[in-house]
């Protein structure tokens, strides 16, 4: 970054970082929005059935659903803890 | 069939009742029947911002509630021919709105002849605002140029898409975005959002914009909706869109800043 740039981005006005700001969440919460509304539950129930047999925790489990056209892909990963 | 028009916006403060108050009247004024209700129960205040608040008898939830019907708590604007309000009520259950008696009241409301019913949403995401929008066939979306209110803003759009009756029978609310307190010169600035960069970000139709304007203050202090004002940019920005609304097209205006000639200038105190 050379010292023109920095000057330069100094200049930004404010309505234009509320923009992009803007831009950046409000792609975020729509690309949540559109998650049905049982995969939390989903996630929790997921759990207790692995746990019954492996000792993981929460953030040891990720639900992810993906959509492809017509097709939903539903992927869930599932971090083991090391074998003792 | 009336045409059910939800005022909503997420954020509170932004011009719900305000805009309410205006759009009801100038349908209103341009012959059309037209209904508004405040669903904001418990704060109750569209009734004093259109002046009848000591003409409130019975209220939305009584006519749910069968305590009085349509007609005894429908009350006449004093301003409008064409032109009813049915206030909310002030009890502090919120859940006295349920779905199949606002059902049937926008169902009478229609049997009655109104061509429009005006809904206006209280703030939030809560009952109160689902009620309001469950049933709407188009939403005017209010947001001020400014970051909560844009936020906001979105997420009732993602609400009307998902959760509205329309929605769930597999079609769509007509969404218009209505912005207000806009002002020129901050924009011009690079002070405030402009109305391309909302518009961008929201990806909705534009219904208006609403100039900031000391008259909407003036207005609501006195009872008159500001529509009435037409010597108001604000009053004639709100006439304009009721235009557009009755599918006329009309330019937007009050978008830069004036110029004011030098004789403007002089004279403005004395004016």
């Amino acid at each position: 970054m050379s010292i023109f740039d920095y000057f330069r981005n100094n200049k930004k006005n404010s309505a234009a970082i509320a923009k992009e700001r803007l831009q950046i969440i409000v792609a975020h919460e729509r690309s949540q929005r559109n998650k049905p509304d049982y995969l939390p539950k989903m996630q929790q129930e997921l759990l207790e059935v692995i746990r019954r047999y492996v000792e993981v925790d929460q953030d040891q489990v990720e639900v992810q659903l993906d959509q492809n056209g017509n097709c939903s892909v539903l992927e869930l990963n599932i971090t083991l803890p090391e074998a003792r | 069939m009336a045409k059910i028009i939800v005022v909503t916006s997420g954020k509170g403060g932004v011009g719900k009742t305000t805009t309410s108050a205006a759009i009801s009247s100038g349908l209103a004024l341009r012959g059309h029947k037209t209904a508004v209700i405040d669903f904001d129960i418990g704060l109750r205040n569209l009734d004093i911002v259109m002046d009848c608040e000591r003409r409130v008898v019975y209220d939305f939830v009584n006519v749910i509630n069968g305590e009085a019907n349509l007609r005894q708590a429908l009350i006449k604007d004093k301003r409008c021919e064409n032109l009813y309000i049915l206030p909310a009520s002030q009890t502090r259950d919120k859940d006295a709105l349920s779905q199949e008696g606002v059902e049937r009241v926008l169902k009478e409301l229609d049997e009655e002849g109104f061509e429009f019913i005006i809904c206006d949403s209280p703030a939030g995401i809560e009952h109160g605002a689902f009620m309001a929008l469950y049933f709407a066939d188009m939403a005017i979306v209010v947001a001020n140029p400014e970051v909560s209110s844009v936020r906001d803003s979105d997420r009732i759009l993602g609400i009307l898409q998902s959760k509205s009756r329309r929605a769930e029978n597999g079609g769509q609310v007509e969404e218009r975005l209505l912005l207000t307190r806009y002002n020129p010169a901050r924009v011009a600035k690079g002070e405030m959002l402009g109305v391309e960069d909302v518009e961008e970000i929201l990806a909705t139709k534009l219904l208006g914009v609403i100039p900031e304007s000391e008259s909407v203050l003036k207005a609501s202090n006195q009872g008159v909706p500001v529509i009435h004002d037409a010597d108001s940019n604000a009053g004639q920005a709100y006439g304009d869109a009721v235009s557009r609304l009755l599918g006329e097209e009309v330019d937007h205006r009050f978008l830069s800043v004036e110029q004011k000639g030098l004789l403007q200038r002089l004279f403005r105190r004395s004016a």
